[in-house]
């Protein structure tokens, strides 16, 4: 058995690491020894990687067991400069939006400038009492509401609908002329977009004389309660129209011209062309739009309403904006105004979260 | 835009209804602002006698124009809004740009938390009269600076401004910092080169802000003198307290008051869009631009 041994001994020196398992295998012969050596290495190697996993994952969790003043050091000495220029927009956002926010304590107190917030008199829910059994309450709500009705039945398909008929356009720059055109009044002020409107539906305006033309007796528009909303949601979509299809030519741009080549060549016409390719294009835009403009039902800003309404149209036009500017700022009624304007951001944000959690379950689309 | 082939009869009429349509709906859009500057032209006495659209001024008349310049509240409001323009949105694309510059450190420890802190903002607000509460307990109340400060970054612009800086590709920050570049250098020599279209829209986004913005004026502002425009231009054309400026020469002439009230008003709404009209071509351009930018990535 001499030269086995010889064997098994020569093998040791050249893997040691192998001896043990060699010599155990008393009459193994150098074949079989050969193809077990592989497997030994083929376990090795997994062995290593397994090792190397694990210390992969303690290295990982021991990292953040650095104590955190040296993490805070490092970063420190890493970023001193881009923290002091932090500091600037930390105390402009502290200063004009979160000191307001505490501010809605008011809403809870009956405020008197002369104590402050603190030293004023703790009231809790008074403020919204009054306000949900007060006079203005329903008459309020649904002005907001109707507002909002009207513009999302009418306003918010009107950008979509000029966009489609937009890219249906032949000549180039006829497009490009009309786009240029149509999202001019976006930017002419709403103070002289009011002021025009005002001229234009006016006992002697405009749109009095023509109607004049026509036969018609002559109507103070804006003194008619029942004008109002009209007025407001198309002078709305006069406006706004233009640039709020900017948006939907955008998603219209990335739709895949492949899609309407394929279209063509299945026979499609081009009512069909716009109903199968188009829409579908920029049907996830609608739906993020769709999810904004849900999301603020019950919000009008007060801009728009103050500019163009007056006593004799509050029963249709006054809006809660409106009104806690009127009510809170102009006759200094801070709590009760205040309460009012919570009450309308809480229903605002709750509105969105529903319409956002809604949306994402039933289309997949949302907001965050 | 699309020409495949020969196009059925059902085709040309709706390409025709559609044109006819685009070309009504640009009159409807730019006619109002037509009338007005034909109206600002007119002599006042065959403008109050004429009923109906006018197709070019009714005789040629500046008294309108001369109005306007003598009135000492519309100059001053001009004024006004001319320093909110200028140190408003230099001061706003100076704070949008550092603190977007900050957010923009991914790796910072802080970064997460700030950024929260930001997008809050944009879902939670104190309201008009907390608002109100705070300009006023910092003394800032009836000063032009409660027009700049409480404005000076929103949060929307500030996020696409992030955006932008964050997509500088890294190398050119590396290679700078190599060379000694200190943050200030990386930030203007460096990432904002990069992002020129993006701050060429953000500025116009603020400066038009600027020069439309009136209700924070109403709120804040108490002196007449401290009026911005937008402010002037309401009493003028929603209140009607035009009677200081037509009084005078007109007031001896019966009928004459209102109509140089009402061509007073034609003619300042003419002279507070022209600036506007006067960069609508870069707006247009920009404005798309960044409206592209925020809809893909904000």
């Amino acid at each position: 058995m001499m030269p086995d041994y010889g064997a098994a001994v020569q093998f040791s020196i050249q893997k040691p690491s192998l001896v043990l398992s060699g010599i155990a295998g008393d009459s193994v012969d150098l074949r079989h020894a050969g193809s077990s050596i592989e497997m030994q290495d083929d376990a090795m190697i997994e062995e290593e990687k397994r090792l190397e996993q694990v210390k992969r994952i303690r290295r990982r969790r021991i990292q953040p067991e650095v104590p955190l003043g040296t993490r805070i050091r490092k970063d420190w000495n890493q970023y001193r400069f881009v923290y002091l220029i932090a500091l600037l927009g930390i105390a402009y956002y502290v200063v004009f939006c979160y000191l307001p926010m505490g501010g809605v304590l008011i809403a809870f107190e009956n405020y008197k400038p002369m104590r402050g917030i603190f030293g004023s008199e703790w009231v809790g829910l008074k403020y919204f009492n009054d306000f949900f059994r007060g006079h203005y309450f329903w008459r309020l709500m649904r002005n907001t509401v109707l507002l909002n009705a009207y513009d999302l039945v009418f306003g918010f398909p009107a950008p979509i609908v000029f966009a489609i008929l937009l890219n249906e356009l032949a000549g180039k720059t006829f497009k490009r002329l009309v786009q240029t055109v149509s999202y001019l009044p976006y930017f002419i002020s709403l103070v002289v977009i009011c002021g025009i409107l005002i001229d234009f539906l006016s006992l002697d305006g405009l749109l009095n004389q023509l109607a004049g033309l026509f036969g018609a007796t002559e109507t103070s528009f804006l003194l008619d309660p029942k004008y109002f909303r009209t007025i407001y949601v198309a002078s709305g979509i006069w406006q706004g129209m233009g640039y709020g299809a900017i948006i939907y030519l955008a998603a219209l741009a990335a739709v895949d011209v492949q899609l309407f080549d394929a279209a063509v060549v299945d026979g499609c016409n081009r009512f069909q062309r716009i109903l199968h390719v188009t829409i579908p294009g920029i049907m996830p835009t609608i739906l993020i739009m769709l999810i904004l403009r849900l999301g603020s039902m019950m919000n009008v800003g007060f801009e728009k309403i103050i500019l163009l309404y007056n006593p004799s149209t509050y029963e249709t036009a006054d809006v809660i904006s409106s009104f806690v500017y009127r009510y809170g700022l102009l006759q200094g009624n801070f709590s009760y105004s205040t309460a009012v304007g919570l009450f309308n951001s809480v229903i605002n944000f709750t509105l969105l979260i529903f319409v956002n959690n809604v949306s994402r379950r039933v289309n997949n689309v949302s907001l965050w | 835009m699309w020409s495949y082939g020969k196009k059925g009869i059902g085709s040309r009429v709706f390409d025709a209804l559609n044109t006819g349509f685009m070309i009504l709906l640009s009159v409807v859009t730019i006619y109002p602002f037509l009338f007005v500057l034909f109206a600002s032209f007119s002599e006042p006495m065959a403008l109050m006698a004429h009923r109906g659209l006018l197709l070019h001024p009714l005789g040629f008349s500046l008294k309108g124009y001369e109005l306007v310049f003598n009135n000492n509240d519309i100059l001053n409001g001009y004024g006004v809004t001319a320093f909110l323009v200028v140190a408003g949105t230099v001061l706003n694309m100076l704070m949008t740009i550092l603190f977007a510059y900050v957010l923009s450190r991914r790796n910072m420890l802080w970064n997460r938390m700030l950024t929260v802190m930001v997008i809050i903002t944009m879902y939670f607000g104190g309201g008009m009269i907390p608002s109100f509460l705070v300009i006023k307990g910092l003394g800032l109340y009836d000063s032009i600076w409660a027009l700049i400060l409480p404005n000076l970054i929103s949060t929307y612009n500030l996020i696409i401004m992030r955006t932008a800086i964050s997509a500088v590709p890294g190398e050119l920050e590396e290679s700078a910092r190599l060379d000694g570049a200190g943050e200030l250098r990386v930030l203007f020599n460096i990432i904002l080169p990069a992002c020129i279209p993006t701050i060429a829209a953000l500025g116009l986004f603020y400066a038009v802000g600027y020069w439309n913005s009136w209700s924070s004026a109403l709120v804040y502002i108490k002196s007449p003198d401290k009026y911005p425009l937008q402010l002037v231009l309401r009493s003028v054309l929603v209140q009607n307290n035009t009677g200081s400026m037509t009084s005078g020469e007109a007031m001896y002439q019966a009928g004459m008051a209102q109509a140089y009230t009402r061509l007073l008003k034609y003619s300042t709404v003419i002279v507070s869009i022209v600036p506007i009209m006067m960069v609508y071509p870069f707006l247009q351009k920009h404005f798309t631009q960044g409206m592209m930018i925020g809809a893909v990535k904000g």
